[in-house]
């Protein structure tokens, strides 16, 4: 019974309760347990379910963007990283002397290239309020400068998809450069703590462990309300038929961009909690690899849900993790052919393959019975 | 006239040993003398000199026999190896073996006999002899019967620009009768004139000599005689303006050529992309795998060739050529009707398809052939390189920019000529119509699929020429070839060359002002913007038909 609610509508509330229990209950298993309880979660297990939660959090905002409005976003790991390298720097700044060169105002790689003062967009950064501020709003930001470009003239389809894929490529090069002032190819690590509190000690793990498993059942209820209000249906509308939608009326490149802007704000947010959970931020966050990487657990968990991009995320890393443990040279055929396994047979995920079977009442997509007559189907209509 | 080797400049020293060698080296090329003998005279005489004056005299009188072996008496004479036997004044070349000191006939190269420490005395020489015998040496091979050591001499000289030189290079000058040759001594006279404290007018004539010279040697022996001041610095500084000029028109010109080449590059890699995105409107994300699929073909070939018939290598790149395109090809037809005939009007679907194919692949030839570089190497005449002007062109990248329009013409012919290029088009303009034409859209998708991917594997042989060979091959080329088909646009195939060698070129000029890197980043972000204004690329299909 709690499956089929689960599935059904009440899909999200059910995630979010089981959440914030995880929020309280994984950290009481690593820290309030005795290690030789069986229920005992080790330092590591605890930073990997991070992990998966914070990918779990950047996959929404992939489905949000692609499941709900139709966008293919090839290029949201720039957001995710823009997140993560503004979180980064408020961490290197809280080294202080405790670095290798002991200098109190710049991080090492500073010091190592001979700079003799603080970039400009560095300052600010030891101030966690302004961070934070920074985690939302560089993504924001770009997407939006991005997203209006784009939208306003109309690209769509395989083209935007290939420009994320530059947007992002193109950020990969520059972090890339060493005198772009964010650590070259090392990137920014080393971190020594966070908000005064030890980064690498078990309690602050726990904590960030908490605080990205709040984050995202928030996600998600932002994800509900936005998807459940009228603007959803209007983006939803977009997604089916952006012409038809466009010709009644609706300003399309408003809610585009708008969702647009949410979903990178939500993948800063993401990348934000990534970084002190993996202790370093390097610009190869930013290769398309990783994006569309993100995208395939959206399609394995069933786009167009809320709670498929969860169940997606945390199931291939969690195979990720395992395969790249016990059969190395297997996890990249794995994973090529989870792409082509997912989009051929499961084109609704496995939490719309679930939902179909427990009659949840699905439509027969017409669409895609027109396709296979031979006949062309309308060009937003994918599914 | 193809450069000569440079020889180290360590001063003017180095350089007379240089010659010396040269001369001891190539002068015996030159016919036979069989009157060697004719300078003995003239070696003894180098025996019984008394001072520093008398020696002198003795060595520009056996540097006027022009007799090449005087060359080998006047090399061991600086090396302090010419001795004179002090029973009889004979003149030898000591040699030691072990312990034992032989003498050499100077003249014939013979052993004479072992001879005491005590029996001989080294001919001493001081600066002055030395300089003498540097001098000797350059009158020596400029007087070289064959006029290629003449000219190799000559353009030593021209590097070198010593002022000692001035004399023995007029001297030649006037007795040249070789054009190129004269023209090569004008030019090393001329630099020795500068340097040296000829009158005015001589200087002001050998700026004028090596301002039609023109190119960098020119412009350092120039640059540095703008410091003499007077009308000879002005005329120095008046000739290196005009030099700088010239080479910023050259360098300009070699940029250009280097976009073309990249231009040439990007091309193969785009254009079965563009075809296939124009006729089925995917993009295939696994294209960079079949460039790979080719460079790896030509892999085998070579490899095949090297063991079992070495003879056949210059013709490796023609036979892995119609290996390459069947290869890649048949893996294209494959896919087609495997994966991506089911996933029809879902482009984005394909993109994450065709992608999770490119990762299955690189695996694959990873597991197969190994993570590491595998080496191709160029058959001969993709080697070395010829110069206009004063830019260098090497063949392997000429050949290359040959075959990429080859491509391109072959392509734009099937496109016009064939029916498979009528259906084809047809296809790319409207779906639904040319199916109810009676053609057969299914088989006409998987034969394009199967084209884009064979060009894309004729594409990787000549990519294997310039690029390292490794299952990472196709991820270097895959973002560019999206950019040059979103930039061309897929209506036409004119729209993938423009849109290819407009990146290309762009690309390198940009890069002596920004780098490498930032040129490309400027290079992205310019499509980016320039897709806002035209959404569908330079050469957009146009009419109802077309997506909306």
């Amino acid at each position: 019974m709690i499956l089929r609610r689960f599935l059904g509508d009440g899909g999200v509330v059910v995630l979010v309760v089981l959440l914030c229990a995880a929020a309280v209950l994984v950290p009481f298993a690593n820290l309030g347990l005795a290690p030789d309880s069986p229920l005992h979660l080790d330092n590591s297990s605890v930073q990997l379910f991070g992990k998966y939660l914070a990918y779990a959090l950047l996959a929404l905002s992939v489905d949000l963007v692609w499941g709900y409005c139709g966008i293919l976003s090839l290029g949201h790991g720039a957001f995710f990283a823009l997140g993560g390298y503004a979180m980064g720097m408020y961490l290197m700044r809280q080294i202080g002397d405790r670095g290798v060169y002991a200098n109190p105002v710049l991080p090492d790689f500073m010091v190592f290239l001979n700079w003799q003062e603080l970039p400009w967009y560095w300052l600010g950064f030891d101030n966690f309020a302004f961070a934070a501020l920074m985690v939302v709003l560089v993504p924001g930001l770009l997407a939006f400068v991005f997203g209006w470009f784009a939208f306003r003239s109309r690209v769509t389809g395989v083209y935007l998809s290939i420009i994320t894929q530059a947007m992002t490529f193109a950020l990969l090069l520059a972090f890339f450069r060493n005198d772009m002032g964010f650590g070259g190819n090392n990137g920014l690590t080393d971190f020594k703590d966070i908000l005064g509190f030890n980064i690498q000690s078990a309690e602050t793990r726990s904590g960030l462990f908490a605080a990205t498993a709040i984050a995202l059942a928030l996600g998600l209820l932002v994800c509900r309300f936005v998807t459940r209000s009228k603007l959803g249906k209007v983006v939803v509308a977009i997604r089916d038929a952006e012409s038809r939608t466009r010709f009644i009326g609706y300003r399309v490149e408003h809610y585009k961009l708008f969702i647009w802007t949410l979903s990178a704000v939500m993948a800063g947010i993401a990348g934000a909690l990534y970084v002190p959970q993996v202790g370093i931020i390097n610009p190869s966050e930013f290769s398309p690899a990783n994006s569309i990487e993100a995208v395939i657990w959206v399609a394995v968990g069933g786009r167009g849900t809320l709670i498929g991009p969860v169940v997606g995320a945390v199931l291939v890393n969690w195979g990720k993790t395992y395969f790249t443990g016990a059969l190395p040279e297997f996890w990249l055929f794995a994973l090529g052919g989870l792409f082509v396994f997912v989009t051929l047979f499961l084109p609704k995920g496995i939490v719309g393959l679930l939902r179909g079977r427990r009659g949840a009442g699905v439509a027969k997509d017409k669409a895609s019975a027109e396709i296979e007559k031979g006949v062309d189907a309308e060009p937003q209509a994918a599914e | 006239m193809p450069r000569p080797l440079r020889i180290d400049r360590a001063g003017p020293f180095a350089l007379f040993l240089a010659l010396l060698a040269l001369a001891a080296a190539l002068l015996p090329a030159a016919p036979a003398r069989a009157d060697a003998e004719a300078i003995r005279p003239q070696v003894e005489a180098l025996g019984i000199a008394d001072g520093f004056d008398a020696l002198e005299a003795a060595i520009a009188a056996l540097a006027a026999t022009g007799d090449p072996a005087a060359a080998t008496v006047l090399e061991a004479l600086s090396a302090g190896d010419l001795q004179v036997m002090k029973a009889d004044k004979r003149v030898v070349i000591v040699r030691k073996d072990g312990a034992a000191t032989i003498a050499v006939d100077p003249i014939t190269g013979a052993d004479i006999g072992e001879i005491g420490r005590r029996d001989a005395e080294k001919i001493r020489v001081n600066n002055r002899i030395r300089n003498a015998v540097a001098a000797a040496a350059a009158g020596l091979t400029l007087r070289a019967a064959d006029p290629a050591v003449r000219r190799t001499a000559a353009a030593e000289m021209l590097r070198a620009a010593d002022a000692a030189m001035v004399a023995p290079l007029a001297a030649a000058l006037a007795a040249e009768t070789d054009p190129e040759t004269k023209a090569v001594m004008e030019q090393a006279w001329a630099a020795a004139v500068l340097k040296s404290d000829a009158p005015e007018a001589d200087k002001l004539a050998a700026i004028d000599v090596l301002a039609h010279l023109g190119d960098r040697d020119a412009l350092a022996l120039l640059s540095a005689a703008v410091s003499q001041g007077g009308a000879v610095g002005e005329a120095a500084a008046a000739a290196v303006a005009t030099i700088e000029g010239s080479l910023a028109v050259w360098g300009a010109a070699q940029n250009v050529w280097y976009g073309l080449s990249l231009g040439s590059v990007l091309l193969l890699a785009a254009i079965g992309l563009a075809i296939t995105f124009g006729v089925m409107g995917v993009i295939n994300m696994a294209h960079g795998e079949m460039v790979m699929l080719g460079a790896y073909t030509t892999f085998v070939v070579q490899e095949i060739i090297r063991t079992s018939f070495p003879g056949l290598f210059d013709w490796s790149l023609a036979i892995a050529l119609p290996l390459a395109f069947l290869v890649a090809g048949g893996v294209g037809v494959v896919i087609e009707r495997t994966v991506i005939r089911w996933l029809y009007g879902r482009p984005l679907e394909t993109l994450l398809a065709t992608w999770g194919l490119s990762l299955i692949i690189q695996q694959a030839i990873r597991t197969a052939f190994g993570p590491t570089n595998r080496e191709v190497g160029n058959p001969s005449w993709m080697s070395g390189s010829f110069e206009i002007g004063q830019m260098s062109i090497t063949y392997g990248r000429l050949w290359i920019v040959v075959f990429a329009l080859a491509v391109f013409a072959g392509l734009m012919l099937l496109m016009r000529f064939t029916a498979f290029g009528l259906q084809m088009r047809a296809v790319t303009q409207n779906r639904r119509m040319a199916s109810v034409m009676g053609i057969r859209t299914p088989w006409v998708d998987a034969m394009t699929f199967g084209l884009g991917s064979g060009i894309a594997g004729i594409a990787g042989v000549a990519l294997s020429q310039i690029d390292n060979v490794s299952p990472n091959l196709g991820q270097s080329y895959i973002i560019d070839s999206f950019m040059v088909v979103v930039f061309g646009g897929v209506g036409n195939l004119w729209g993938t060359l423009v849109g290819a060698f407009t990146l290309g070129v762009v690309n390198k000029f940009l890069e002596p002002y920004a780098g490498a890197v930032l040129g490309k980043i400027f290079v992205l972000v310019f499509i980016i913007l320039f897709i806002q204004k035209r959404p569908r690329g330079l050469f957009a299909l146009k009419g109802r038909a077309v997506e909306a």
